[in-house]
């Protein structure tokens, strides 16, 4: 999701900031290709017209236009309409009521309520070690009921027993009867799906909603959905006063502009994300971050979380350890290049790194991919322990050998060999460094808190895309032809384990954070 | 092309190969055109325009669509009501097909077109504007018009396939029914086999039309589909439809096993006239936005689309996503003409067995501009 909303935003924004000056047409132009790009992500067009009329008004009130940077700070004010649209703080399900605490799930039809009920319910279990129970109130669609029975069972959520015959309110009530007494401390409601024209069942799920008391109201929308989804939410909410949205189908290639729409005309907080079919691809919504990657500026805080919870801490730790002494060895590197691959390799990180979206598909076109990082980890496989060890042994003949046991050539083995020693000088003096980077670097074992990822996101936000053109003239030596210039475009962030810029595309460091500074 | 719906016993329709076309003969209108619109429909030879004459319109989904326009404040019909064709007016009407999700791009080439005809004709009031942009939505919506003809083949193999939710098990009940109407043999496969009690669901619909159904317990897709077919031709049943499980354009391993699905059904037709599937169907759901064209592209790419349904049109969303589709498949047209564009057969505005209508270009569009 987001994506291609991303690229197209991010490249009319380009054009702004390549620019010296700005005249007030250049800007009015460009709201005009932001509106563009916003409806076709299909952002609802009364969201867009405030959207740009708002940004318009502030970036010529301004005086952006004498401003230094005056396309660097359209960029800015486009990125702080676009977090205030989404709201900036993440929301997460509230529990706090006295139990059993009743969710009620609604939306149109095939929305994905039934299957985000499960997803629900299995995290508040596993996660938050609640006692849950699941109740199908789709008395309509058919096998509704069996189909959440048969979810509960692959989730090992109890199920509300079926009765048939029973009104969805009957249901409900039994539900929370069945709560009380098994000392419950969640009940999550399915509803069925309905169009908000149809008054009998809208009164319906209203009766429900009055008998059972929800402590959230939960509207299930697909993230594919267009223009229409203004009106559906402004029913839904106008009728059963929802607490929040979940987004379903954010695993598609939807642009989501139904999530822009329906937190701006509800107000009400999207709260999670269905990312894909099975109980566990569920997902928190983080606004802040969402505004950066749909601006191209990257999720870094979501690629440092994700590499937090897949990289060994202690391996990166003594990695970490070695380099200060300055003995990253070849070993290290090629534990790294597995580090790397877990966390997504590089196409997992691309999308979430700033400025990527357009060197994805260069990277796409080299079909450098995360081969590159398979062959730089084959050619380390190649080499002997001892050459492993004190790379300095690797003469001509050395090389030709585990060119040849790789399948690669010997540019490639003395490209890897360059970029090892790059970051072997500049691990060694970073770790001097007490900084933050230092410590993501895995220095201080544990990831960053969230605090001092969110200044991280800021500082990032905020950063002059110009400084991150300052790539050490050699290190971009190092890099295979095709990728060479890339760092120019994208700030490539140091993860915790994972040591100074990434193995394969090499990179540059990072612009405004303590690690830059030598 | 040009072929009729066959019942049983297909006694003197023209052979698929004695084309060129045979002389176009009308079926009679049936009497009473409110009940069996989708059989009459289907009997409808195609390509034959019917000069002059309004097709008849259907009260039941026009005024359900209708309602759905009214109820949110979305009716443009109150762009109309000024006296002068000026600037606001066009506005009004870019924002309206803008809001219909009928994309930028068509937006555009709508609103040039009425512009055009505007000053060729002179006329000066704006509800000649109101019918001039009908029409010209119409003649872009045109091409989609076509009737699902079977009985070609026995049995006819119909593949449903689409995104999550969208609609495909309920349009398969719904088309079954219709089908069953005009006097053809369903046999129903339950090809999805990863969802929670889709086999179930899929259970019910056939009990309602009182049709058979092949299914396994946790079987794979392409061995249900086999066996539904094979079923179908030892059974000699008119029509298999084939039910599968939702899928995103970015699961690729999932668009690679609907590939697998379709040649796997084609080896169980092998021998046969015409391999099956003989239509490859694409459920798209009409509140989906510009993501629709994403869908019917990719699809298609794997599977050769022949038709489209667009469901859930008896809600708020007003399925201009339509249009941008429509124009798609004409500029990819005029690149390859071999790519036909894929008809919309169907539209779902219900959740019972009858809400399933034929297509119609015109009253698809008075609707939408209602
Ligand atoms: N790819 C993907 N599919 C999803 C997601 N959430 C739900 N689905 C699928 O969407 C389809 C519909 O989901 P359901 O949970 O049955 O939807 P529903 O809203 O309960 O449908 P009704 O009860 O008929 O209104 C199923 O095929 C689900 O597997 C998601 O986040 N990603
Ligand atoms: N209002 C309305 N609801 C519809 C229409 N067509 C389908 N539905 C509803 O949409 C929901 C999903 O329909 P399904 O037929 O299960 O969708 P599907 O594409 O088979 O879903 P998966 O198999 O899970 O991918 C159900 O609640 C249907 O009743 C329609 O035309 N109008
Ligand atoms: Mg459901
Ligand atoms: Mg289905």
């Amino acid at each position: 999701m987001f994506q291609s909303l991303s690229d197209r935003l991010s490249g009319v924004l380009d054009k702004l900031t390549r620019r010296g000056a700005l005249t007030e047409s250049d800007v009015s132009e460009a709201m005009r290709e932001v509106r563009r790009a916003l409806l076709e992500a299909d952002v609802a067009l009364d969201v867009v017209k405030d959207f740009t009329e708002k940004v318009k008004a502030k970036a010529i009130g301004q005086d952006v236009v004498k401003s230094v940077t005056p396309g660097q700070m359209v960029v800015k004010i486009v990125h702080d309409e676009l977090t205030a649209m989404l709201g900036s703080d993440a929301a997460p399900i509230d529990l706090i009521a006295a139990p059993p605490v009743a969710i009620l799930m609604v939306g149109l039809q095939g929305s994905g309520k039934t299957t985000t009920t499960a997803k629900i319910a299995w995290r508040l279990a596993n996660r938050d070690k609640k006692k849950v129970l699941m109740a199908s109130l789709d008395t309509r669609r058919p096998a509704a009921q069996e189909q959440l029975r048969v979810l509960g069972e692959q989730t090992n959520t109890p199920t509300l027993p079926i009765v048939a015959g029973q009104t969805p309110q009957q249901i409900a009530k039994r539900a929370m009867e069945a709560g009380r007494l098994g000392g419950y401390d969640v009940v999550l409601l399915d509803t069925a799906g309905r169009v908000t024209i149809d008054e009998e069942l809208m009164d319906e799920v209203a009766e429900v909603k009055a008998g059972t008391n929800p402590h959230e109201v939960l509207l299930v929308a697909d993230s594919l959905t267009g223009q229409d989804a203004v009106a559906t939410a402004k029913a839904f909410d106008g009728r059963l006063g929802i607490t929040g949205i979940v987004l379903t189908r954010a695993d598609g290639d939807g642009r989501g502009g139904a999530a822009l729409s329906m937190r701006a005309v509800t107000g009400k907080p999207i709260k999670l994300l269905g990312v894909g079919e099975k109980w566990d691809a569920l997902e928190d919504f983080h606004p802040s971050r969402v505004a950066s990657r749909i601006l191209g500026m990257g999720d870094v805080v979501s690629l440092v979380e994700k590499a937090a919870q897949n990289i060994d801490i202690e391996k990166a730790t003594a990695i970490a350890q070695k380099m200060k002494k300055g003995e990253f060895d070849l070993d290290d590197l090629a534990e790294q290049l597995k580090q790397m691959q877990r966390i997504g390799g590089m196409s997992g990180m691309m999308s979430m790194l700033p400025g990527m979206g357009k060197i994805k598909s260069q990277i796409a076109d080299a079909r450098l991919d995360d081969g590159i990082l398979k062959r730089q980890h084959a050619i380390i496989t190649s080499m002997t322990a001892k050459e492993r060890r004190a790379p300095k042994i690797l003469d001509g003949k050395r090389k030709r050998r585990i060119a040849a046991g790789s399948g690669t050539r010997v540019e490639e083995v003395n490209k890897l060999i360059k970029m090892h020693r790059q970051m072997a000088d500049m691990m060694k003096s970073m770790g001097k460094n007490k900084g933050l980077m230092s410590r993501m670097m895995g220095g201080g074992g544990a990831a960053p808190s969230q605090d001092e990822m969110a200044r991280m996101q800021d500082e990032l936000a905020k950063m002059d895309p110009k400084a991150l053109q300052q790539l050490p003239a050699d290190l971009k030596d190092a890099l295979p032809r095709s990728l060479q210039g890339l760092g120019s475009q994208g700030a490539l962030p140091k993860l915790p384990g994972l040591g100074s810029g990434l193995p394969g595309l090499g990179g540059p460091r990072f612009p405004g954070l303590p690690g830059r500074k030598k | 092309m040009f072929s009729f719906f066959k019942k049983k016993k297909p006694v003197e329709a023209p052979a698929p190969t004695a084309l060129p076309t045979p002389a176009p003969h009308l079926p009679e209108a049936p009497a009473n055109n409110a009940g069996g619109l989708i059989g009459s429909a289907l009997v409808t030879p195609i390509d034959i325009p019917v000069p002059g004459a309004e097709p008849p319109v259907r009260e039941h989904w026009v005024s359900k669509l209708k309602s759905g326009l009214n109820k949110t404040g979305a009716s443009i019909s109150g762009v109309f009501t000024g006296n002068r064709i000026d600037e606001v007016l066009y506005e009004d009407l870019e924002s309206a097909l803008l809001m219909a999700d009928a994309g930028t791009g068509a937006t555009t080439y709508l609103l040039d077109e009425v512009r055009r005809r505007v000053k060729d004709s002179g006329v000066t009031h704006p509800v000649a504007v109101k019918n001039i942009l009908t029409e010209a939505l119409t003649q872009l919506l045109k091409p989609l018009e076509r009737a699902l003809v079977i009985g070609e083949f026995k049995p006819t193999v119909i593949m449903v396939a689409g995104v999550n939710g969208a609609g495909k098990t309920t349009s398969i009940g719904k088309l079954t029914r219709h089908l069953a109407n005009e006097g053809a043999s369903v046999l129903l496969a339950a090809a999805d086999t990863f969802r929670a009690a889709a086999r179930e669901q899929l259970e019910v619909w056939a009990d309602r039309n009182r049709v058979e159904i092949v299914s396994q317990e946790g079987g794979d897709p392409a061995a249900v589909s086999f066996d539904a077919v094979s079923a179908g031709k030892a059974r000699g049943k008119d029509v298999v439809l084939v039910d599968t499980a939702g899928r995103l354009p970015t699961q690729l391993h999932l668009m690679e096993e609907l590939r697998k699905i379709k040649r796997t059904i084609a080896k169980a037709g092998a021998g046969d006239t015409a391999a099956p599937p003989h239509e490859v169907l694409l459920v798209i759901d009409g509140n989906t936005g510009q993501n629709a064209q994403n869908q019917v592209k990719a699809f298609d790419e794997v599977l050769q689309l022949t038709g489209l349904i667009v469901t859930k049109l008896d809600g708020t969303a007003k399925g201009g996503v339509l249009a941008a589709i429509a124009l798609w498949s004409r500029e990819r047209q005029k690149t390859a003409p071999a790519l036909r564009p894929v008809p919309v057969y169907f539209i779902g505005v219900g959740e019972k067995l009858e809400d399933l209508e034929t297509f119609n270009a015109r009253e698809f569009s008075q609707a939408l501009l209602a």
